[in-house]
């Protein structure tokens, strides 16, 4: 039965390469995304942890910002 | 209305959502991978090279679809003023690019074994060829203007010549002879394909919908932070 699976008769190649093609390409933008978000993070944490106390609780006033900063886990 | 554009109120949400859409996105595609490969029948007359249909269709479907979503956003952010729409449409764009060349690439991988060549320059193939193009001018016109204005004008007039194109690539098959087939999928008649072809290819649609709702969401995540970034530097 894998066998039928696998070969298709005759169609095996085309289908899996197909199928394949598509896989990489998601998971390429995928973890390109998540490279690009958690650079961005980091560089708004490292800027974060720059600024004096008064700053900071400015900052902290917008809730995005502490958004970003507890969304340590991310996607 | 525009309150609920508000930057701090819409990251609450988009922060979030990416976990639960991946998990869903994992199992909708897990399902339609089975039908797709194991569970639905071979074509009488392709035989079971017709299963690259299941990700050549979706595919060609959601960069059509997302590339009239970024020129519809663009038009009613230019003419609204609402630069988040066009944060929105800049998120949404590489998932369209990518589902376009994967329509393109799975496309010639099919034709190899129903029309006997990669590629040929049919109508609809060739649409689908300039539709990648726009969408490739799109994303560099985002990288290589600095000033916004300018950004926001370049890239409403490449969504709207590029919309020129959409209809072109659903009606080709009407229009002129073509190697591909009249649509078998129709909103109102009847369709003319069979309810074990149709049910995965919606949830194949449905997975492929998932992923570029992830994407969107996680490409909008790292713009709402950049945008943070430069904040922080004029605090």
């Amino acid at each position: 039965m894998i066998n039928d699976i696998l070969i298709m008769n005759g169609y095996g190649l085309y289908v899996w390469s197909a199928f394949a093609f598509t896989l990489v390409s998601f998971a390429s933008l995928y973890f390109i995304t998540k490279t690009q978000y958690i650079k961005e993070r980091n560089k708004f944490i490292v800027k974060f942890g720059t600024l004096n106390s008064e700053r900071v609780s400015l900052a902290k006033s917008q809730g995005m910002n502490k958004e970003i900063l507890s969304n340590t886990s991310s996607i | 209305m525009f309150k609920y554009f508000e930057l701090n109120k819409i990251f609450l949400i988009t922060s979030k959502a990416p976990r639960y859409v991946l998990f869903l996105f994992i199992i909708v595609l897990s399902i339609g991978l089975l039908e797709a490969l194991i569970f639905s029948p071979e074509d009488y007359k392709q035989g079971d090279a017709v299963r690259i249909m299941y990700v050549h269709v979706p595919s060609a479907w959601i960069s059509l679809g997302i590339f009239s979503l970024i020129t519809l956003l663009s038009i009613i952010g230019y003419i609204f003023k609402i630069k988040n729409f066009f944060l929105i449409s800049k998120s949404l764009a590489p998932s369209g690019f990518i589902f376009n060349i994967i329509a393109l690439v799975t496309g010639s991988i099919w034709g190899r074994p129903t029309w006997g060549t990669w590629w040929a320059w049919d109508a609809r193939i060739t649409a689908m060829l300039i539709l990648a193009l726009f969408y490739l001018l799109y994303l560099l016109a985002w990288r290589v203007f600095e000033d916004k204005d300018k950004v926001f004008k370049a890239t409403l007039i490449i969504t709207i010549l590029g919309i020129i194109n959409v209809p072109i690539i659903k009606y080709s098959v009407d229009w002129w002879n073509t190697l591909h087939q009249p649509a078998s999928i129709n909103i109102f008649t009847k369709s003319s394909i069979d309810i074990s072809m149709l049910f995965p290819l919606m949830i194949m649609t449905a997975a492929f919908a998932l992923f570029s709702l992830l994407i969107f969401l996680m490409k909008y995540n790292t713009e709402l932070i950049k945008i943070k970034n430069k904040g922080l530097d004029r605090l």
